[in-house]
C-alpha cells in the first residue's frame, strides 16, 4: 500500500491515489487533492463530497444517477463541477475508494 | 504500457437492434464511456430506432423465443414454446424492466438524458428512418441529428477511437 502526504498528514492511498481509509480524510485535504485535479473547491463541491462519503459509509453504490437524485445537483451540473470523469474525480477528492459501479 | 500511452479518446456505438437487452448494452457502454470522460457518440439504426422513438422507448421488449439464455424465475430453462402464448413476452419484458430498475439502471429515456447531460451525443440513421417511415418529430427530443452512414463515419475519425457494434 502506498502513502501520500496531503496537507502535512500522511495517509494511506492505493496506487492510483484513492484513499484506502476514508477516516483519514478531512476537508483541508480535499482542497489540496482538488487542486491537483485542477478543481477549485466550492461549497457545492463539498456538499457532493459529503453526500458521496455518506453513501459509501452506508455501503450504497456510487452511481451518477444517485448524485442526480440527491437534490444537490443535476447530472449536467455534476459533470460541470467535476469535469471529465466526475464520479472518479469526486471519489478521489472525497477520500473514498475508486467507485466500482458501471452506471 | 500502450494502455496508458494511448488511452481511448472516443467511442462510437452503433445500436441496430430494438430488444431491451440490446438497447441496454448500447446505453450502458455509452454511458460508461461518458462517465470516464471519453467522447461518446451513439448511432441508432434499424430496429434500434425504437430506443429513441418517443412512443416505444420506454416499453421495449425482450425476445422470449429462440433465446437459449432465457430462464424461468428460479433458474429453470424457459421453454421456447411458452413464448408464443399471447401476453408472455409482455410479462417477461415487464419483469426484465423491473429487474433493471432494481439494479438502479434507469429507464431508457432517463438513461439517454444522463448520456446527454454528460456530453454524449445521440444520432438517428436516415436510411432506417426512411424505411420505418419515421419523422424527426417521432424521435426523442435529445437526438442531435439524423445522419447518413457516411456522415456518421465522418464523426468517427481521429486517433484512439473505437467503433462498437452492439
Amino acid at each position: 500500500m502506498a502513502k501520500k502526504t496531503i496537507s502535512g498528514v500522511t495517509v494511506d492511498v492505493n496506487e492510483e491515489g484513492y484513499f484506502t481509509n476514508p477516516a483519514q480524510w478531512n476537508k483541508e485535504m480535499a482542497v489540496e487533492i482538488a487542486k491537483e485535479e485542477g478543481i477549485h473547491l466550492t461549497e457545492k463541491h463539498v456538499a457532493i463530497l459529503v453526500f458521496l462519503r455518506e453513501r459509501f459509509a452506508k455501503g450504497e453504490a456510487l452511481t451518477i444517477r444517485s448524485v442526480g437524485n440527491s437534490g444537490l445537483v443535476d447530472i449536467k451540473g455534476f459533470y460541470g463541477l467535476f469535469p471529465g470523469a466526475p464520479m472518479k474525480k469526486a471519489a478521489k477528492i472525497a477520500g473514498i475508494p475508486k467507485p466500482a459501479s458501471c452506471i | 504500457m500502450a494502455n496508458e500511452e494511448f488511452p481511448l479518446k472516443k467511442v462510437c456505438i452503433i445500436c441496430a437492434k430494438g430488444t431491451l437487452e440490446d438497447v441496454y448494452a448500447a446505453l450502458i457502454m455509452g454511458n460508461g464511456a461518458v462517465m470516464e470522460g471519453i467522447e461518446t457518440k451513439l448511432f441508432f439504426t434499424f430496429f434500434g430506432l425504437d430506443a429513441i422513438t418517443t412512443k416505444t422507448m420506454n416499453s421495449l421488449h425482450t425476445g422470449v423465443t429462440g433465446n437459449p439464455s432465457m430462464r424461468m424465475p428460479g433458474g429453470l430453462p424457459f421453454p421456447t414454446l411458452l413464448g408464443v402464448i399471447p401476453g408472455v413476452e409482455a410479462g417477461v419484458s415487464a419483469m426484465m424492466r423491473n429487474q433493471i430498475n432494481k439494479a438502479d439502471i434507469p429507464p431508457v429515456k432517463e438513461f439517454l438524458e444522463m448520456i446527454d447531460a454528460g456530453g454524449g451525443e445521440v444520432f438517428a440513421c436516415k436510411l432506417g428512418m426512411d424505411m420505418f417511415k419515421l419523422k424527426r418529430e417521432d424521435l426523442w427530443e435529445g437526438v442531435k441529428e439524423v445522419l447518413t452512414v457516411g456522415q456518421f463515419y465522418e464523426k468517427c475519425g481521429g486517433l484512439q477511437t473505437q467503433i462498437i457494434f452492439t
